[in-house]
């Protein structure tokens, strides 16, 4: 009979119980996507609060790649419970000190957020589509009006006023849920690899780069499929973002690493001898060297020689790659890691993932690329690409 | 968990929710009579709900009792009757990976630094035993130099201030009047937070069921007045429990009469499980 539990081989001391890898690739999933949520929206928020004009072309894509990646954030701990059909608990009779109790209002809250901002950046559109369109489309898009046709110029600035407020109440929604997943971990003294103060600000600007990151990549390949070209502005502006807050990335994470080894507290052998045998090509190579420190001075040079065109464009398109694998990184260390250092510090184990199963690499990809064919299909029926001109073309609709 | 395990806050939780469901259908009753014209006295009524039962045992008390374990690891011979005992006890899974107890075997070596410590659950252990479901340690040093050797029984602290339940997001996990910390397996959601956040490694999944578990110093013996499973089995007395309100019991003495630790109290969880004869290196 197959047995219904996989044993981790392990080296040295380790607790029995601990033989079993309890949080799996999917754990690791859940803050990468909700890093990407919180980065996208700051780069919404970075146009809409901060009138960084420049990031205008990826104002819209930005929201409603927040919202697609959103939706999805709950699907791998959904997978993940022993009990998914209970997960309501969390939110019915939550208990307080736990410091994952408060998710589900947490991430309610910032589901209604965007999509009440995406419905007021696209009402509009979502008006012009509901005079023009017929049959099952025309009838989702007056659906959506939710019987509202005014597109005065009154109707307009109130829409605005909304999305400034929305957007601004975002800011601390998106970045407080992030900064909490942060918490979730470094508020557990029982790994000292986790047990940080500085993990909640370490998962939120690894949060932002990623998430700007992802934007620069999806604009640069949806100006590719659509064969427009590429706005320079927007992407420098994209670039500069990545730059800033990859520099505050990078020492807050070499901080906590120092403060760990400085501190050298019980079990820091283990976790020395951990960093500097499983974990380095995964934590130096991958996370820092050439996620991390290769974009931050490609970038760096790009910035300096003044590069644009073409050749700004593919270098800070592959940054961002680049720096979306080495958050992937971060996040597999921090949860993966984690717990392959023993809580005995005596011990590691080794994960292995498995490629197929409930909790297998296949599904964690497919968790991860879900978002982007949401984002397809929501593109789709709300293009992100129309910034602005619409408004107009509707008012001018509306007058004859 | 037996079935009297359960958290009163679960009953005070269903009285709750038939209160509601009470007021529901009352306020339904309500306004289609008044749709009617007809304003029935039907809500003017309702019975008092029914006294939960008595909870864990009946007749038992747990605001009058202080339960404590202690462990003589000089005792402890390493036969591991307490883990197989425990196993069939609380129906823990017949492998080698999952327990609520165990024992761990310190080894210190002629010229060697380094303790050797391994467990029951040790892969030369299991060849040595055969089975997965019944445990001993491999004679495995035998040809070498011992210096210094010794035996640790293992389970949960029972803490006062446990790091599981803390971070238990629906509450399942909770700490009784009598000091057990115990689980509602009907509640929990299987998020597994609280196995990460124990720092003894004391907690396991249970795959099958879905839900986490760990020792509750058999909550369903001690409430009926025995001994949990692995006391009751220990040949040699290394394991003593009892109510610390008892100045007399052996938990009570125990603690009286030896100069006792408690594991990594630099956690702030302060456990209830008190050691007499371990090392440095136990953590």
């Amino acid at each position: 009979m197959e047995p219904v539990i996989h044993a981790t081989p392990y080296l040295g001391w380790v607790y029995p119980n601990e033989t079993i890898f309890e949080w799996s690739v999917l754990i690791a999933v859940y803050p990468y996507l909700t890093g990407l949520v919180a980065g996208a929206f700051t780069v919404s928020s970075l146009y809409q609060v901060f009138g960084f004009q420049r990031l205008k072309p990826v104002a819209h894509l930005a929201l409603l790649t927040s919202l697609c990646f959103m939706v999805f954030v709950p699907t791998p701990l959904l997978l993940h419970l022993g009990h998914p059909e209970r997960a309501f608990n969390a939110t019915l009779t939550p208990h307080w000190t736990s410091a994952m109790a408060a998710f589900g209002y947490f991430a309610s809250f910032y589901v209604v957020l965007l999509i009440l901002e995406t419905w007021f950046a696209y009402r509009p559109f979502i008006i012009e589509q509901a005079q023009k369109r017929a049959g099952l489309l025309g009838t989702f898009y007056r659906v959506l009006t939710l019987g509202s046709y005014d597109v005065s110029a009154k109707a307009i600035a109130y829409d605005q006023k909304w999305i400034l407020w929305l957007a601004i109440t975002g800011i601390p929604a998106a970045h407080g849920l992030h900064g909490y997943v942060g918490f979730m971990y470094g508020s557990l003294k029982s790994r000292e690899w986790w047990s940080s103060d500085l993990m909640p600000v370490i998962f939120l600007f690894s949060a932002i780069i990623s998430g700007v990151s992802l934007l620069v990549v999806l604009y640069a390949a949806s100006c590719k499929l659509r064969k427009i070209p590429i706005d320079v502005d927007c992407v420098k502006g994209l670039a500069y973002t990545i730059w800033g807050f990859i520099m505050i990335a990078i020492v807050l994470e070499a901080l906590a690493f120092a403060n760990l080894v400085y501190k050298g507290r019980e079990g820091i052998e283990m976790i020395l001898q951990y960093v500097t045998g499983p974990l380095l090509i995964p934590y130096f190579l991958l996370q820092f060297a050439i996620g991390l420190m290769l974009p931050f001075f490609w970038l760096s040079y790009m910035i300096w020689r003044g590069t644009t065109g073409r050749a700004m464009i593919t270098g800070v398109t592959i940054c961002s790659c680049l720096v979306l694998f080495s958050v992937f990184m971060m996040r597999w260390n921090v949860v993966i890691g984690g717990q392959e250092i023993s809580k005995t510090g005596k011990g590691l184990l080794i994960y292995h993932m498995f490629i197929g199963g409930k909790e297998g690499a296949l599904v964690a990809i497919a968790l991860t690329l879900a978002p982007l064919v949401a984002l397809l299909g929501l593109s789709w029926l709300f293009p992100p690409w129309i910034h602005g001109t619409v408004s107009s073309r509707v008012a001018a609709v509306g007058e004859h | 968990m037996k079935e009297e395990d359960r958290n009163p806050s679960q009953a005070a939780r269903r009285e709750f929710l038939s209160k509601l469901g009470r007021v529901a259908t009352c306020a339904g009753a309500v306004v289609g009579a008044a749709g009617l014209g007809v304003v029935s006295n039907a809500s003017g009524k309702s019975e008092p709900a029914s006294e939960p039962a008595s909870f864990p045992t009946k007749d038992y008390d747990w605001t009058q009792h202080d339960w404590a374990f202690g462990v003589d690891a000089t005792k402890c011979i390493g036969c591991l009757r307490c883990v197989e005992a425990c196993k069939r006890e609380n129906n823990v899974p017949a492998n080698a990976h999952q327990f609520r107890t165990w024992v761990e075997r310190y080894v210190y070596l002629e010229g060697e630094e380094a303790v050797h410590i391994d467990s029951q659950q040790d892969p030369v252990n299991i060849e040595a035993s055969g089975s997965q479901k019944e445990f001993r340690f491999a004679n495995r040093y035998k040809d070498a130099k011992v210096e210094k050797a010794f035996f640790v029984p293992k389970l949960c602290n029972q803490c006062t201030h446990p790091a599981c339940v803390q971070v238990c997001p629906v509450g399942a996990t909770y700490r009784t009047k009598d000091g057990v910390v115990l689980i509602d397996h009907d509640y929990c959601i299987g998020c597994r937070y609280c196995v990460q956040a124990c720092p003894y490694g004391a907690r396991y999944f249970d795959e099958e069921r879905g839900v986490s578990d760990k020792c509750t110093w058999c909550y369903h013996r001690i409430t009926k007045g025995l001994q949990p499973a692995c006391v009751e089995v220990c040949p040699v007395g290394a394991r003593v429990f009892g109510d610390r309100r008892d100045h007399q019991s052996p938990i009570s003495l125990f603690i009286r009469n030896n100069r006792v630790q408690v594991l990594r109290p630099e956690s702030g969880n302060a456990p209830n499980v008190f050691y007499v004869g371990i090392d440095k290196e136990v953590n």
